[in-house]
């Protein structure tokens, strides 16, 4: 047994570390994560030239890695920079195109020329692909797609979307190039779309996928789960070096028991959802993956709301304002329960599995 | 990165699995997993076959009769023995004396005392905290003053568990009250059956009697039982209390009630359906089964960063505060699946004349009694100080 990251995921981290250090600082991203396109076509190739894309896929299809430690070590370090480019996005495309090699659009993305966003997500559907409505029509060699998609994180500056929908087969997913899209920022950075589909024309990627398309959620969802860790512990890095500035009543706030304590819980949440989040890695790809991963987005969507609400709370009137960086921590943290099913889905998740004959806790 | 446990790990695990299934006497597991309280005697018998097998003193080195396990050993050791309704081993004599001796006791300490300890003819008990010093530990009263080539000790200690059962207690006194409190204290071994020694029960708020209060009255030591140099107690007490470390999470504790916990909510019915399926009691469980998985996690990851068993006071500290939060609140979905059938004390009725299944006729009883676990070996709200003075450096 060892939690130690291997040799060469300690460069990695360091190395995507020290870059987002020098190019992406707190003052950078508010110019850009608040204004179309939401991110940087710059440090989208700078993130690409690193590796980092590659990095989410087998070296057979033509990555540098593509397991869900490389995953974990990236997305940390995103969390912990804050960095609202849409990786996620582009992390979930490339494990369908990689498992579904139709084009050398993998190739592209990899390289950071082409930029992609997956819909799935529809008005009345947040998590579980068994709702999706929207439906996919052949005619001869053409594929139509009819209904509406909504929260496509990332999508917003994105050439292609890969869009999920049904088809008689199961669950398809379908590409569309250069998509005319309804845009919005987000609260906590970074864009959104939704998409109107009216016999909309489309590539057919896959007809019958549902299983990879949740095994690419299954990613993201640890993804994100680690983007929480990361921002988790520079938001309760920030928090502590507050409480040590700041004074009330001739002394500092860090010597307020009552203050103090609730660091220390943040602290051990933080911990707990260290670990969860290692133990969804350590499941992905066996037996155990949906229910340490639900168990991880859960666990990590409780906490990481409670940090962001009680970082705000300790910090007073400066953790409600905009200008102070700890407030788009908590505002990221907060949203990133919102996506890829918030905890309570994952509750409903793990119930389900539960009900399915899981063992209760594994030993 | 590895989660998997190694191959001799994994043969290590089945060895303990086999070995408790083959060893373990069939009515002390029942009595374990009942939650009825042990006899003095059920914990030697317990003892000595683990004695036999060389797996009883797990944190000592091996030329004192130990198993120089590793971590990851311990921990194997301690969620096998919890899962299968092994009792607890007292940590007394073994987790606690026993490693203070081995570092800070002269030769002949520790020649007399570890056999004793290991065969079970001494059952310690601690003497630590007072009436008037709980998580204040520093402040406690209880003197020592030297006279020839003895100690005369006066005092009194307070919630000492399982003392009924003890031969012998070691005691911090106070031997000096210059300087700073922590500085005038010593570590000293009391024989209980010395003149002077009166050890009162303490009923408890689910009934039971596990804790004492010991009266010392002009009791005569022996200068030669003290252990480390006068006035140096403060150092073994924190040596003490960060020494052992294995099972303070207790994982194999809540991975066993969580299990006992779907087995009830299996079986009983309330209001129409089975509890199982009841959406908020899923829930409920669904999400401490979630802060479990994570907690054992943290656990080994604790557990391997402080291999040297130096580092790790603020890891422990953490460790403690979450364990002990999921231990209680595994307790109280237990106890609140039985909903107004929760409500008689058990001992007061036999098994078969309840409505719930024998297994949780002591389900109140033994959630008061749980209550203990934030309040013991340093409060909680004293483990988040220690955490805290790392963070803020105050």
């Amino acid at each position: 047994m060892d939690f130690n990251y291997s040799e060469h995921h300690q460069i990695l981290a360091s190395s995507l570390r020290r870059y987002l250090a020098d190019t992406y600082s707190i003052d950078d991203r508010g110019q850009l994560a608040y204004r179309a396109p939401y991110h940087s076509r710059e440090i989208w190739a700078g993130l690409a030239k690193m590796g980092i894309l590659g990095a989410f896929v087998g070296e057979q299809q033509g990555g540098f890695g593509g397991t869900a430690q490389d995953v974990l070590v990236i997305f940390e370090e995103l969390g912990r920079a804050l960095c609202a480019e849409p990786v996620l996005a582009n992390l979930l495309c490339l494990r369908l195109l990689a498992v579904f090699p139709s084009s050398d659009l993998l190739e592209a993305v990899i390289a950071g020329e082409t930029r992609m966003a997956l819909a799935v997500c529809e008005p009345q559907v947040s998590c579980d692909l068994t709702c999706i409505e929207t439906t996919a029509r052949q005619v001869g060699r053409s594929w139509f797609l009819n209904g509406r998609k909504s929260a496509i994180y990332g999508a917003p500056g994105a050439d292609h979307l890969l869009v999920v929908a049904r088809a008689d087969q199961g669950l398809g997913l379908f590409l569309l190039e250069s998509p005319q899209i309804i845009e919005a920022a987000m609260i906590d950075g970074g864009g959104i779309a939704e998409l109107v589909m009216d016999d909309l024309a489309v590539k057919l990627i896959a007809a019958d996928c549902a299983r990879e398309i949740e095994d690419a959620l299954d990613i993201g969802r640890v993804a994100l789960c680690a983007e929480a860790v990361g921002a988790m512990t520079r938001l309760i890095d920030l928090t502590v070096d507050y409480l040590k500035q700041r004074e009330q009543f001739g002394r500092a706030l860090a010597s307020f028991q009552a203050l103090q304590h609730r660091v220390v819980d943040m602290m051990v949440e933080l911990e707990q959802c260290r670990s969860i989040t290692i133990a969804a890695v350590a499941s992905y790809g066996t037996s155990e993956q949906s229910r340490l991963v639900a168990m991880a987005k859960n666990l990590v969507g409780r906490m990481a709301t409670k940090i962001a609400e009680e970082s705000i709370q300790l910090h007073g009137g400066i953790g409600m304002t905009w200008e102070y960086p700890g407030s788009h921590y908590a505002k990221r943290l907060v949203m990133i329960d919102h996506q890829l099913g918030d905890q309570n889905d994952h509750l409903l998740r793990l119930i389900k599995l539960n009900k399915g004959g899981a063992q209760a806790t594994a030993v | 990165m590895n989660l998997e446990l190694s191959s001799s790990e994994r043969s290590f695990q089945h060895e303990v699995r086999n070995f408790i299934a083959e060893r373990l006497p069939s009515d002390i597991a029942e009595k374990v997993k009942a939650g009825k309280e042990l006899s003095k005697c059920d914990f030697l018998r317990w003892q000595a076959i683990l004695n036999e097998k060389g797996w009883l003193a797990a944190t000592w080195p091996k030329e004192y009769g130990g198993t120089d396990w590793t971590p990851v050993e311990r921990h194997i050791f301690a969620e096998g023995c919890a899962l299968n309704g092994a009792p607890r081993i007292p940590a007394f004599g073994l987790n606690m004396l026993g490693p203070v001796l081995i570092k800070f006791g002269t030769e002949q300490q520790k020649r007399e005392m570890l056999p004793r300890i290991l065969d079970g003819r001494d059952w310690w008990c601690q003497g630590y905290s007072e009436p008037g010093a709980g998580s204040d530990l520093a402040s406690l009263k209880t003197r020592a003053v030297r006279d020839g080539n003895d100690y005369i000790v006066n005092g009194q200690k307070a919630w000492t568990t399982l003392g009924q059962h003890a031969n012998k207690i070691f005691c911090l006194v106070r031997t000096s009250t210059e300087g700073k409190p922590q500085e005038g204290i010593s570590f000293v071994l009391i024989y209980l059956n010395t003149p002077g020694v009166e050890m009162r029960p303490i009923r408890l708020i689910d009934g039971s009697c596990e804790v004492n209060e010991v009266f010392f009255t002009d009791v005569r030591v022996p200068v030669g039982n003290l252990v480390g140099e006068e006035n140096q107690g403060w150092t073994i007490a924190k040596y003490l209390l960060t020494h052992e470390r294995t099972n303070i999470a207790g994982i194999g504790f809540s991975i066993r009630d969580l299990r006992r916990y779907h087995k009830l909510a299996d079986q009983i019915v309330r209001d129409g359906r089975k509890l199982a399926d009841n959406p908020v009691y899923a829930a409920r469980a669904a999400e401490l089964d979630a802060e479990l998985e994570a907690l054992r996690v943290t656990n080994l990851r604790m557990l391997i960063n402080t291999r040297d068993g130096a580092a790790g006071i603020t890891e422990s500290s953490l460790l403690k505060l979450k364990g002990t939060q999921i231990r209680q609140a595994l307790q109280d979905l237990y106890r609140s699946a039985l909903g107004p059938h929760a409500a008689p004390i058990a001992h007061d009725l036999s098994e078969d004349e309840l409505s719930v299944p024998a297994e949780a006729a002591r389900a109140a009883p033994i959630y008061f009694n749980h209550r203990k676990l934030s309040i013991f070996g340093g409060s909680n709200e004293i483990q988040r100080n220690i955490v805290a003075k790392a963070l803020f450096g105050n």
